[in-house]
């Protein structure tokens, strides 16, 4: 499928430059041509469809369908599945954690939604596309579905509504199924379409440049790193590994894009894919600065016991896979 | 009689991008407005909205979620 990229990146490294092949140089310049082609092309590919799925189904549709619908346990892994379809700014976690616990969903499901939202969004999707394949891609998104899905339930077992601020429980307390039905304005594709490119571009515009900072890194590191390097220090059968990795992963935030890029190559030189993975929901999935605006409506105690339920779970998660691959 | 526009947001990147958008749109074009700013989310929330930033022009909801172009906002507030 990406084979007319290789020998674009073929004939820029040895017709057009005159490079010689086998030098440290000419792999990397070579790997980072490919890589960043493939890797904008799928990425705008997903964030485009992405924003055409939303624009039918954005996110009131999803929160009046988790208010009237009974859906006897099944609403975790909705609220997650949901959070996959629609993209997540961490500046509207606030107004959202709100809407959902007004409009009467319980606090673990308002969770499973909070998880899975940032964690499976375009951008990773996209990435992880063009860096791992569809397989590890596929991995991933479950993964990630059955994260927020079990996070929700740990959480909603919990009882942690009495760690919201007091004017959180105030809502709660007037807390109603919302009656009023989402008027869907009626567009047509093509009235849309303007606004679907428009928020691409700008998505696109945001992780563009960390995306291309992250494979130059790569792409050096994929030359100079002999393969195999790592694994006398992060092997599989170091326990210490994946919550490490997690651990460092959470303060990370705003160059998440530019660090799957990195993580690919260290995957390559023979981290094991299960550590990599739960760094990389770490960094994805966990922020502080959303921690930080979530302080409006949760106390220190909840936001924590948030954190280390979704870390501990990504934790697991990364055992999990170590055990399997 | 002036309109009135309120920008919804409680402070991130994209609300501050969407304030300096529809400024820029009201001097340039000298529409009669006032740019409001609302970022206590308790204001925010009465607005029933689920994410911002919001564009409420004379008390109507017309964008949420995004950034509008400058076109976009101009067609909006006119």
């Amino acid at each position: 499928m990406f084979d007319w990229i290789v020998r674009m990146a073929d004939w820029i490294v040895y017709d057009v430059l005159h490079l010689r092949q086998g030098k440290h140089l000419t792999e990397a310049l070579h790997f980072f041509i490919y890589d960043t082609v493939k890797i904008l092309l799928l990425l705008f590919v997903i964030v485009f469809l992405m924003g055409i799925v939303n624009s039918y189904f954005p996110i009131d549709k999803v929160r009046n369908y988790l208010s009237r619908k009974k859906l006897y346990g099944l609403e975790y892994l909705m609220a997650s599945l949901f959070g996959v379809v629609t993209p997540f700014c961490s500046c509207s976690s606030v107004p959202l954690f709100i809407g959902f616990v007004k409009g009467g969903i319980p606090l673990g499901v308002t969770f499973a939604f909070l998880v899975t939202s940032p964690l499976v969004n375009e951008v990773a999707v996209g990435l992880f596309l063009g860096l791992f394949g569809w397989k590890t891609t596929l991995i991933y998104v479950l993964s990630g579905i059955l994260l927020g899905t079990i996070s929700g339930m740990i959480l909603q077992r919990l009882r942690l509504e009495r760690y919201l601020t007091p004017w959180v429980k105030q809502v709660l307390t007037n807390a109603q199924r919302e009656q009023d039905a989402f008027v869907a304005g009626k567009q047509t594709f093509k009235q849309r379409l303007p606004i679907i490119w428009q928020e691409t571009r700008n998505i696109l515009k945001g992780v563009v440049p960390y995306v291309i900072v992250g494979i130059a890194i790569g792409g050096l590191m994929h030359g100079y790193i002999p393969e195999g390097f790592f694994e006398r220090y992060m092997s599989k059968s170091n326990i210490f590994a994946v919550p490490v990795a997690t651990l460092l992963a959470v303060p990370m935030y705003s160059n998440a894009s530019g660090i799957l890029p990195v993580v690919q190559v260290l995957v390559a030189k023979g981290i094991p894919l299960g550590t990599a993975i739960a760094f990389m929901m770490g960094v994805v999935g966990l922020s502080l600065p959303e921690a930080m605006l979530l302080k409006k409506v949760m106390t220190f105690k909840l936001i924590g016991i948030f954190f280390g339920v979704v870390t501990l779970c990504i934790i697991i998660s990364g055992y999990i896979f170590n055990v399997i691959f | 009689m002036s309109k009135v526009i309120k920008i919804l947001g409680t402070g991130c990147p994209k609300c501050k991008q969407m304030t300096a958008l529809v400024e820029e749109v009201v001097n340039e074009n000298n529409i009669d407005a006032q740019v409001v700013k609302v970022e206590d989310i308790m204001d925010i929330m009465t607005y029933n909205v689920l994410t911002t930033p919001v564009l409420v022009i004379d008390e109507n909801i017309t964008v949420k979620g995004r950034v509008p172009g400058k076109q976009e906002i101009l067609e909006l507030i006119k």
